[in-house]
């Protein structure tokens, strides 16, 4: 391999990893705080794009690429991002708040439940087809060198670079951000400290939803929209959430890119054949919970009586 | 109509195997699996491959589907049954979703997506039972049943089916109470795999012919709430499960309807059934099944019974 090809697949693993990594944020947030994953987060995704992909195409109306495009587009992904932060919250509202305090199984059953209706609902609403979500701007692919990169790759990097960027600051300087890390620690405790609980318990699902909602519309310029889009693609993101320690932020960001990249690489490297590229992140899931199930940077929790 | 309600049967009768064996998983082991769909499947291909390529006959194939599953079952579980119960449900689903994939790309064996047609039809004692006749395959499937609810009823009210629910109750006690419990774990799993294997072949001595596309996710969900719907934690109640959800599923062809439901109708519904159980009735239909032991004679000399 080249060296030109190398960075050509370091690029395209980056990208897809900075999508995974989005995604992942949201169960490891939730995963932190409620010890639960949330099975609908894939379909909060799928719901977002969608929502992204109407009002875009709304704002967008038939005008040519240009700056409006590209505030559209940003609008798009904003109202999206609203919109997703109040489903997430609803959905926990409705169908997991009444769950606390039962059994393991019961709140991962009722999140199997409504990943099932979000995703037949889709498809029922919206119909089985898949609609292409188009580039709001010339993506015309640059040439740097040997390697090709697509505005589409900078913007996914950019966006996710940033968003990244406002959520760690979030969690590590604001108030509500020290009371998620406290709740996430303990949860009694921080509702002793006069904590609000349920308002934090909203604003994880609120922030982990409009956070899928973005990776959702990136992913959607490259493989469109369908009904089914966040299974796939949720289940990967977990992936990546294990690798990096489920319930650690970082942990999730840095576990989307390796997950990217490994599975780039592996293709190209490992002559993995792409009709099985989705096994590569089982295969993944499964070597790091037998070697170190608690993830790359996650803490041993020791289970007391 | 007569026809139709005999296959609808019939389909319970299959169903109600893979319910039994997710009941032993998850009524009674208290872990989250979601990959009958993937040993039904495996059990599918085995009696395909087998009386299609080898030539041999179906009830010959039985006891490989049994041992394949089971085998499967064994490679799954020892690595990820260590674990919590969430891991539990991603890396099964993960595992249901490569099982497809390969089915989808091993062409040599599998035919890919085409599939194996002109599977043979069984016969016992120089007589066929001819899937399409549906009354003696109704016959066969309810002998299975009937098999499969004998031996699980007993083997629940064995010493493994007593050391099952103290894991499910608490594991830390139950460890301390000497029972081993990953060992318990792996052999509630590959039990509840394998008979989702002989309900495979089933299957296919039924429909003739396997595609991977019957193997989807959808049936993993379809089982997981017939477990939940009857009942977790009883076998009679899972069979009733079958019955129930099977029926629901062909509501729409059952009442001429199919044209005004939507397709989607049925999955939303199940979807619906898992979060308002676990809100409204966690125990399901039917409830947990009490065990009651026969009042004996108290032996002072002491002896194993």
């Amino acid at each position: 391999m080249g060296i030109a090809e190398f960075f050509q697949h370091l690029m395209n693993g980056l990208t897809l990893g900075g999508i995974y990594a989005l995604i992942a944020l949201g169960y490891t947030m939730v995963y932190g705080i409620l010890k639960f994953i949330n099975f609908a987060h894939g379909d909060i995704l799928m719901a977002g794009a969608y929502i992204g992909l109407f009002v875009f195409d709304g704002l967008r109306g038939d005008a040519p690429l240009g700056t409006w495009t590209m505030i559209a587009f940003f609008l798009a992904m904003l109202i999206s991002m609203g919109f997703s932060a109040i489903l997430g919250m609803s959905i926990e509202r409705i169908a997991y708040k009444p769950l606390r305090g039962a059994t393991r199984l019961a709140p991962l059953l009722s999140a199997i439940g409504v990943s099932f209706i979000l995703s037949n609902s889709a498809a029922w609403a919206f119909g089985t087809h898949s609609r292409k979500f188009n580039y709001p701007f010339d993506n015309t692919p640059v040439h740097i060198g040997d390697v090709v990169i697509t505005p589409h790759q900078i913007l996914i990097l950019s966006v996710s670079l940033i968003m990244m960027i406002i959520l760690k600051l979030f969690i590590d300087k604001t108030r509500m951000g020290k009371a998620m890390r406290a709740t996430s620690l303990d949860q009694g405790t921080a509702m002793l400290m006069g904590i609000n609980v349920n308002r934090v318990i909203s604003m994880t699902f609120a922030i982990g939803s409009a956070l899928a909602a973005v990776g959702g519309i990136l992913i959607a310029l490259d493989f469109k929209v369908y009904a089914t889009m966040g299974t796939m693609t949720g289940l990967k993101a977990f992936v990546a959430a294990v690798v990096g320690g489920i319930g650690n932020i970082s942990g999730a960001m840095f576990g989307g890119i390796l997950l990217g990249l490994l599975e780039t690489f592996g293709v190209a490297i490992f002559g993995i054949p792409t009709g099985l590229k989705d096994t590569i992140a089982f295969g993944v899931l499964i070597l790091i919970l037998l070697i170190k199930p608690e993830g790359l940077f996650g803490k041993v929790e020791k289970e007391k009586v | 109509m007569l026809n139709f309600f005999l296959l609808i049967l019939i389909y319970s009768g299959i169903y109600a195997l893979m319910a039994i064996g997710q009941n032993v998983i998850t009524g009674y082991g208290g872990m989250l699996s979601l990959t009958q769909a993937g040993f039904f499947a495996i059990g599918s291909y085995a009696t395909a491959i087998l009386t299609t390529q080898a030539g041999w006959s179906f009830w010959a194939t039985l006891p490989v589907a049994f041992l394949i599953s089971a085998l499967f079952g064994l490679a799954i579980g020892l690595p990820t049954l260590r674990l919590k119960g969430d891991y539990l449900a991603i890396a099964t689903l993960g595992f249901g979703e490569i099982v497809r994939n390969v089915l989808n790309n091993w062409d040599s064996l599998t035919n890919g997506p085409m599939g194996i047609q002109r599977i043979p039809m069984p016969v016992i004692l120089g007589y066929t039972i001819n899937p399409y006749k549906k009354y003696a395959f109704l016959v066969m499937v309810i002998v299975f049943v009937i098999i499969a609810y004998i031996l699980f009823q007993r083997l629940a009210r064995s010493r493994m089916g007593r050391a099952l629910a103290a894991v499910r109750e608490d594991e830390i006690a139950a460890q301390s109470m000497g029972i081993n419990i990953t060992k318990y774990k792996v052999y509630a799993f590959i039990l509840g795999a394998s008979v989702a294997g002989i309900a495979g072949s089933l299957q296919a001595a039924f429909t003739l012919s396997v595609t991977p596309g019957t193997y989807t996710f959808m049936v993993s969900v379809m089982v997981l709430c017939m477990v939940v719907l009857g009942g977790m934690g009883n076998f009679k109640a899972s069979i009733l499960g079958a019955f129930i959800i099977q029926f629901i599923s062909y509501f729409p062809q059952l009442t001429g309807l199919s044209s005004v439901i939507p397709p989607q109708f049925k999955q939303i519904l199940f979807g619906l059934i898992l979060v308002v159980m676990m809100i409204w009735r966690p125990q399901g239909i039917l409830g947990r099944e009490a065990t009651r032991y026969r009042k004996r004679a108290v032996s002072t000399t002491g002896g194993e019974q």
